[in-house]
């Protein structure tokens, strides 16, 4: 007859330690801490982060001690490795970057000034294969004269590629700085997307800024879809947007080439 | 443990973002014990676990710092992963409340053994014991599963057991005890099963 003590301590017996992995799911789960992995793009292997609240760092891949401690020092939140990305979030970030914007991707921006997430939702809304003007972004977003400020919030960008800032250039066409590896890479990335970056900073150095229709009277951003579909025949290059307008254009509304204008 | 939890709630209600690490640290192993012990399965009791401790982060920070202060820390988080292991025993159907069968008791293979090892406690011993002792846990209805892993698994005080199911002490420790002399009879059913096999 086995006793009730004899049972008790068997029971006793049947206490395990949880698995390593248990700690860090719960704290990336409820956002005190981040899971990271490894992810191929364009312009080679990216680091990955997230937590329960969303992507929190896109980054070109380091060795983990120098990734773990510079993300420590801007979240403040400890960075544990994970296997790979999650199989969702790895399907919506590639989607994402294949231009489908229907996808929606969870971000954790916390700790950063709402002029900075201002800047970055904008970026947000820039077309693939479509380019604007830091001065445009400035405009947008109720703040003309913080050109300076939007290129150093672009330049903080923590989740380059899924925040596109790769699609804001210069107003006379050049491309510019990225924080994701320097303008090598954002040629590289604007290419993938459709747009030719030698052709766009001849069009800038030649002068033209705008282009217009003498069908339809309507001019756009050089990159805007609506002024890629004009033909030869009928395209109006234009200097600045009150030469076009003197002439009897009207600014296109899908890319507002007014925003921006007073920089130009 | 007691006294950890005094001030671990006493953190948690200054700073709960800064000390949760230390809630997890300290209550991982036993809830991730209980969930194994109720599910029967490794990669389920990791969920269930982890889902417990997000949940608790969720209600700690819904909450004043006097009514965390007030908390039972452990029968607190015994009765949120015991309900979430419920749900999903409920949700993969009967598969937590199949009746007391051979078919579970038993282990695939039984080798013959001597004579004076037959007792059943020597059945057990001389096989993988905690797998063979998880496994007629496994053969508890839920009710008697519960109050015995926690009690017994777990290591909960009947008062904090009493808390953790919100059941009065008197019906807690009749379930406990009606629990054990379950597990007491399936494994004298395992053993004699083990001799009939002898015998033939």
């Amino acid at each position: 007859m086995t006793t009730d003590p004899e049972i008790e301590s068997a029971l006793v017996e049947l206490r395990v330690a949880a698995p390593p992995d248990l700690l860090p799911r719960v704290m990336a789960d409820v956002g005190l801490a981040d899971r990271y992995a490894r992810f191929d793009s364009p312009i080679g292997p990216l680091i990955v982060a997230w937590n329960g609240l969303g992507v929190s760092a896109v980054e070109a891949s380091t060795d983990d001690s120098t990734f773990e401690a510079s993300h420590l020092a801007r979240t403040r939140r400890a960075a544990w490795a994970a296997e790979q990305v999650p199989d969702r979030l790895a399907r919506s970030i590639a989607r994402r970057l294949d231009g489908d914007r229907r996808v929606r991707i969870e971000l954790d921006l916390r700790g950063h000034t709402d002029f900075e997430q201002n800047v970055w939702a904008k970026a947000l809304e820039i077309p693939r294969g479509e380019v604007r003007p830091y001065g445009w972004i400035a405009a947008e977003i109720g703040h003309p004269r913080a050109v300076r400020a939007v290129g150093t919030a672009l330049g903080h960008n923590p989740v380059p590629l899924i925040v596109p800032c790769h699609r804001v250039v210069r107003t006379d066409g050049s491309i510019g700085q990225y924080s994701l590896g320097g303008p090598v890479n954002k040629r590289i990335i604007l290419a993938a997307e459709g747009l030719d970056p030698d052709a766009l900073e001849a069009t800038g150095r030649s002068g033209v800024r705008y282009v217009g229709s003498d069908s339809t009277h309507i001019v756009c951003l050089p990159t805007c879809h609506a002024a890629r579909r004009i033909g030869a025949a009928h395209r109006v290059p234009f200097r600045s947007l009150p030469h076009a307008v003197s002439a009897g254009y009207r600014p296109c509304r899908s890319c507002r080439p007014g925003s921006g204008a007073i920089a130009a | 443990m007691m006294e950890t939890d005094d001030s671990l709630v006493s953190a948690l209600a200054r700073d709960l973002d800064g000390t949760f690490e230390a809630l997890v640290v300290a209550h991982q192993d036993r809830l991730y014990s209980i969930a194994l012990r109720m599910l029967g399965d490794r990669s389920d009791a990791e969920e269930a676990a982890q889902d417990a401790l997000v949940r608790a982060y969720r209600a700690l920070a819904g909450y004043d710092g006097p009514r965390i202060e007030a908390l039972r820390l452990r029968p607190w988080l015994a009765t949120i992963v015991l309900n979430l292991c419920r749900s999903r025993l409920v949700r993969q159907g009967t598969r937590g409340q199949r009746p007391l069968s051979l078919e579970v008791a038993l282990p695939a293979t039984a080798e013959p053994r001597s004579e004076d090892s037959r007792r059943p406690e020597a059945v057990v011993a001389a096989r993988d014991a905690a797998g063979e002792w998880a496994r007629l846990l496994m053969t508890l209805p839920l009710a008697y599963r519960s109050a015995v892993v926690l009690r017994h698994v777990d290591g909960l005080s009947y008062p904090e057991l009493a808390a953790a199911l919100d059941r009065p002490e008197g019906t807690v420790k009749a379930q406990v005890h009606r629990g054990l002399a379950m597990l007491r009879n399936a494994l004298e059913l395992t053993a004699a099963h083990d001799r009939e096999e002898v015998i033939a």
